[in-house]
Formats: C-alpha cells, sequence, structure tokens
C-alpha cells in the first residue's frame, strides 16, 4: 500500500520537475478532450503548441502575438506571486486590470486633445494607482476588520466590470464614435499611445514594464528583508510575528504591490493591444494570471516562462479555433486542467511517496 | 397596492426565486465547510450545474430530469477537488479556483450548442389551501416545487448536524480532524461526501437558474452568485437559518435592483447591477468587525488532513 511521509523541505527536483510533467500530462488529457470532441487530438495539440512558433504561415504573426499575450500575464502573476507566497490571496487581479485600464484612460482623455511629452507617464501613473487603491480595499478591509480578502477582492471584479460598462457607455464614451460604446482609440492618439517599440516583436513599454518586475521580484524575495519575511509568513504566520514581522503592513504592501502591477497590465493593454476602452476590454488575464503563478512556482523566473507558455496557449487557442473548429472554451478547460494537474503533483513536492506491503506498515 | 410601479406582492414572490440558487449553494457549502474544506469552487459546480441540468432537461423534455442530472454534474466535479484536496493533498485555496476555472470552462464547452434553445417549462405548484391566504399565499405557496425543495432542505440540513450522529461526526472532523481520527472517524470519507453534497447542492442552484429563473442557457449564467454564495456562509455564521436568511436577503437585493432597472428608477443601471455584490462586501465586513473575524468558523477550515 502506498504510505506518504511529509518531507522535512519541500524537494527541490520536483518543484522543477512539476510543472514540466503536469504540462506533458495536460497535454495528454487534453488530446483525449479532443478525440472525445472528434478531432484528431495530435493535430490539436500540434496548432496550439507548435504552430503559433513554427508555422511557415502563421507565426510570423503570432510570435510577436507570444510577448504582446505575454506582458500583461506576467505583470500580473510576479504581484500576486508575492501574495500567494505570504499566504494572502489576492483573487480579484481582473478588477485590478480593469480599474488601472480606467484610471489611466480616464487621465489621458481628461487632457485630451493636449499633446504633450508627460501625458504617457502620467496615464501610466494613474494606471498604477487605479488598480493599487482598488487593491487597497479588500487589503484596508482585512487589516482593520479582518475581512475575507479572497472574497472581497472577488466581488470588485464584477463591480469594477459594471464600471467599465459604465465608462464604455457613458463617461468615457467617444463623443465621435457615432453613439458606439467605447472611448476613443487611445492607440490612434500619439501623446496616449503604446506602440510596438520595435517593430515586429511585439514588445511595447509594458513588455519593458513586465521583465522588469521580474527582475525587481527576484531581487526582492531573494535579496531584501521585505522577500524574507513573505517567505517566512507563509511557512508560518506565527513564527513570523514572533520575528518581528508586521503582517498589517505585509498584507498592504503585498495587495498593493499585486493591484498596481495589475493596474499597470490594464493600462499598457488599454493604451496599446486593446486601444480602447469597452465594454469587453476585460480578456481574462487576471484570472489566467493566477494559473500563471502557480505553474511559475511563485518563482519570477518561473513566472516568466509560464507566462510565455500561458501566452501560447491563448494564441494557439484562437488558431485551432480558426483552423480545426474547436471551441474557444476549450482552451479555458485546458488552462484549468493545467493548474488541476499541477497542484496534483504538487504531493511529490511536498511528500515521499513509499509504497510498502501492509505487513510493515506501523 | 402598488409602489411606483413595483407590486410588493409579485416582488416578493419573485424574491424566492431569486434567492433560491444562492440558498441551495449556500447551504451545500456550508456542510462542506462545516467538515473543515473550504471549497472555493462553487461558482465552477453551480455553471457546471446550470449547464448540465439544462441539456438533460432540453433532451429529455423533463425538468426533473433535468435536476437530477444537474445535481449529479455538480457532484461528479466536486469530486476532482475531493480527488486533489483529500488525495493529493493539494492546497484548498487554489483548488477551488482551479475548479471553477475548469467549471466556467467546461460549462461554456458543454452549452455552445444549447444557446437560443428553449427549455421544458417547470410547472408551479402551488399548495392547496395555503395557496388561497390572501397576501401570504400568492407570495410563499405559488412556487416551483424546488423552492419548496429548498426551504425543506435547510430544515433538514439543521437538524441532521445538530441532532444526528452523523451530524456530530462531520463537525467533529471539522472541528479536529486529528481527535476525530484517533476516534476512528475516517476523516477523509466523511470529508469526500460533504465535497460530493457540496457539488450537489451548487449544482441544483445552478440548475434553478438556467432552467427557471432565466430560463435559458448563455455563457457565464451564474454571474458570480456561486462567489456570494460563499459569502453567505460566512454571513451566516456556518448556522444553516442564518444560511436561509442570507440567501433571501441578497435575494432581495437582487429581485429590488432589478425592479428599479425595469421601472427606470433615475439610478445608472451600473449602479444598481454592482449593488448584490456591494452589499456583499459591507455585510463580510460588518459580521467581520463584529466578530473579529471567522467566529463559528469550523477550527479546521481549510487545513490539510495528513493520516498517520
Amino acid at each position: 500500500m502506498i504510505t506518504l511521509i511529509k518531507r522535512p523541505q519541500p524537494s527541490k527536483l520536483w518543484t522543477f520537475a512539476t510543472p514540466v510533467l503536469a504540462v506533458a500530462i495536460t497535454m495528454v488529457l487534453g488530446g483525449l478532450l479532443f478525440a472525445l470532441m472528434g478531432k484528431d487530438p495530435f493535430e490539436a495539440i500540434r496548432t496550439i503548441f507548435w504552430d503559433p512558433l513554427f508555422h511557415e504561415q502563421f507565426a510570423a504573426y503570432s510570435r510577436p502575438q507570444l510577448l504582446v499575450k505575454a506582458g500583461p500575464l506576467i505583470l500580473i502573476a510576479i504581484g500576486l506571486s508575492l501574495g500567494f507566497k505570504a499566504g494572502i490571496w489576492n483573487i480579484g487581479a481582473e478588477g485590478q486590470y480593469i480599474m488601472g485600464a480606467l484610471a489611466g484612460a480616464a487621465t489621458g482623455l481628461a487632457l485630451y486633445p493636449m499633446d504633450a511629452w508627460f501625458i504617457f507617464p502620467l496615464m501610466v501613473i494613474a494606471g498604477a494607482l487605479g488598480g493599487f487603491l482598488w487593491a487597497m480595499i479588500p487589503a484596508l478591509l482585512k487589516t482593520r476588520f479582518n475581512t475575507n480578502e479572497i472574497l472581497v477582492s472577488l466581488m470588485l471584479v464584477y463591480v469594477a466590470e459594471q464600471l467599465l460598462a459604465s465608462a464604455s457607455l457613458s463617461w468615457l464614451r467617444n463623443p465621435e464614435g457615432n453613439g458606439f460604446p467605447g472611448s476613443r482609440n487611445l492607440s490612434k492618439i500619439e501623446a496616449m499611445s503604446n506602440p510596438e517599440l520595435f517593430a515586429g516583436t511585439g514588445v511595447h513599454w509594458g513588455v519593458v514594464a513586465a521583465l522588469a518586475a521580474v527582475i525587481a521580484a527576484y531581487v526582492l524575495i531573494n535579496k531584501h528583508m521585505l522577500g524574507f519575511q513573505i517567505k517566512l509568513s507563509g511557512e508560518s504566520s506565527r513564527a513570523a510575528g514572533f520575528a518581528g514581522v508586521n503582517s498589517a503592513r505585509l498584507i498592504l504592501f503585498c495587495l498593493g504591490t499585486a493591484g498596481a502591477l495589475a493596474g499597470l497590465a490594464g493600462l499598457f493593454e488599454v493604451t496599446g493591444p486593446a486601444g480602447q476602452v469597452s465594454i469587453d476590454f476585460n480578456a481574462g488575464y487576471g484570472f489566467t494570471a493566477i494559473i500563471v503563478a502557480f505553474l511559475g512556482r511563485l518563482h519570477p523566473i518561473g513566472i516568466l516562462f509560464a507566462g510565455l507558455l500561458l501566452a501560447l496557449t491563448f494564441i494557439g487557442g484562437e488558431l485551432a479555433q480558426f483552423m480545426l473548429g474547436l471551441p474557444s472554451a476549450s482552451i479555458q478547460v485546458f488552462q484549468g486542467m493545467l493548474l488541476m494537474t499541477l497542484l496534483a503533483m504538487d504531493i511529490f513536492v511536498n511528500y515521499r511517496v513509499v509504497w510498502t506491503s501492509r505487513e510493515v506498515a506501523q | 397596492m402598488n409602489f411606483g410601479g413595483i407590486d410588493p406582492v409579485i416582488l416578493l414572490a419573485s424574491l424566492m426565486v431569486a434567492s433560491t440558487p444562492i440558498l441551495l449553494a449556500a447551504l451545500g457549502e456550508m456542510v462542506v465547510e462545516k467538515s473543515g474544506v473550504l471549497n472555493l469552487g462553487v461558482e465552477g459546480m453551480m455553471i457546471t450545474g446550470a449547464v448540465c441540468g439544462f441539456i438533460a432537461s432540453v433532451e429529455s423534455g423533463s425538468p426533473l430530469v433535468g435536476f437530477i442530472a444537474a445535481a449529479a454534474g455538480g457532484a461528479l466535479l466536486a469530486m476532482l477537488f475531493a480527488l486533489l484536496t483529500q488525495v493529493f493533498q493539494s492546497t484548498q485555496v487554489p483548488s477551488g479556483l482551479a475548479l471553477t476555472l475548469v467549471g466556467v470552462g467546461l460549462a461554456s464547452f458543454l452549452g455552445q450548442n444549447y444557446v437560443g434553445v428553449k427549455s421544458p417549462l417547470t410547472t408551479k405548484m402551488p399548495i392547496p389551501l395555503l395557496e388561497d391566504i390572501p397576501v401570504l399565499g400568492p407570495i410563499l405557496f405559488r412556487h416551483d416545487a424546488m423552492v419548496y425543495f429548498s426551504l425543506f432542505a435547510v430544515v433538514v440540513v439543521w437538524a441532521v448536524l445538530k441532532f444526528t450522529r452523523a451530524g456530530l461526526i462531520l463537525r467533529a472532523v471539522g472541528e479536529n480532524h486529528t481527535a476525530a481520527h484517533a476516534l476512528g472517524y475516517k476523516v477523509r470519507r466523511v470529508r469526500v461526501l460533504a465535497i460530493g453534497f457540496g457539488g450537489a447542492m451548487a449544482g441544483l442552484g445552478g440548475a434553478y437558474i438556467s432552467l427557471i429563473r432565466v430560463p435559458q442557457w448563455t455563457d457565464g449564467i451564474t454571474a458570480g452568485i456561486g462567489w456570494i454564495a460563499l459569502a453567505i456562509v460566512v454571513f451566516a455564521s456556518w448556522k444553516a437559518p442564518r444560511v436561509l436568511i442570507g440567501a433571501y436577503l441578497f435575494g432581495g437585493i437582487t429581485v429590488l435592483q432589478l425592479n428599479l432597472q425595469a421601472a427606470g428608477a433615475k439610478v445608472p443601471v451600473e449602479l444598481l447591477s454592482m449593488s448584490p455584490f456591494l452589499a456583499t462586501i459591507v455585510v463580510l465586513v460588518v459580521i467581520s468587525a463584529r466578530s473579529k473575524g471567522a467566529a463559528g468558523g469550523p477550527a479546521m477550515l481549510g487545513r490539510i488532513f495528513q493520516a498517520r
């Protein structure tokens, strides 16, 4: 029979091996799912994971898209990972992302048609601030009243979605838009746009910010006292208390940083790839980033790779939808399965699985 | 009686309809949490129930078959969570989130050919004699069977938890799994059963939306109700009668804001639509501030049980 023995320390080897294994297992399970739907599983998996990068016809378009999609995912996931490490569950990144986009876009549009160099940087600050303040709501409620941050941050996603709808229908609507919902096209206004920095690469300011966040998080976690406190709180909040960690300050920091980064992601998206504030502007990055954070093992470098992989599933999913008629929801199932497989395999990280015969079992 | 185009009798009757999905899901989740497990996948299980119920009732022509399928679908999806948390010892918070992601995707995937299809109508089951009571009759006793079932379920869950041996074991497992294990109770088995029950109830709640309240299938039909159900368990301090109060309170807000929208109130529609979520936050704050956190919450909530 199988016995589980708790490891004194999480296994280093399995920590690195499980994400890779989880991807492989999810591919098999996903293949089975596609086969059940009557599609050729090999073709489907190839279309999702290989063609966006190497297909002679599509790769030229989809390769830059990889960075466009990975940018916000990585930016948000880095922020979330800090909280997750400390046992602070910010599930509302989607709302913080929306609020960042709204605050940034509103700041820019308030200055329209002014044309000055400082408008875009101002919008960036407003975007980060929008997400930060939105995340401060669950953070302050948690530190003040011990209100559950999971539920509050999530409720605020639905509130933000309604604010987004109201913005695109009324207070940010393009006055020259012939009554269609949606704001002015920010990507077409030079002072407010977040253009591709190097032609054909997909790199825009959001991607740069994502890379900067990866480096900053790496330094914070490994070299800074605050990073140590985050890790300590996650392992044992009691021990952290004895070590003099101020848990309220940690909650404010983790949620605030996550909110600011999600807000930045929203701002860079609305001024670049999305172009305008519209009702369906949010694409679920805030939720997918949760998967990215876990798949990346809450480690900055891991998150970088996980972000690229999840971006690939987005692009490959679109391609599979277009080429094979796979429903777009099947990619969501796929992404969810990936997280589940990974969580299931955590058992190898935290436990030694030993076969024992019944007779010897203590 | 008529206030600004809103008839209070119809309002209260539709309150019961709007509250039933939340009530069913929250009641199920309360039992799960009583066993010491925090399943954040309610939204996913609800929407899976909604789509399973819809498909089964369209294909069979019977709403009853639909509800049975919904309960089965919800419970089956919940077994994925049980597998993760009870067999593979995964952390419950991300596992629940994963369940929601899978559930929402799966539902939209299964339901794609059913958008715009009509489901068979559920007949009302007015209760003889009682339905003729003025005012109260139309409010309370002219509903479909599921409304009565949900009220009945509150009584049963309350009584089982309070008075039976099974209820005692469930609570013991949730309060102290090590002690319960030492006494020889099967901690994992109890929890798996509770998770399954929670999934079935969430499934029924979801199907109530897709079969009776809306009645049609659209992507994202549960629209956050599963999360409100989770908040209501906290609001109710893990007590069945209070789950009823909480669900009806929030159903009331939902119905009221919908009626105000329909009546063309001079409040922005978006503000009305976000009001149930804002109200949930306010209530959570009040409850947490008063009780200094999760008072009445099972002590082992969210902890991983290791059998030695």
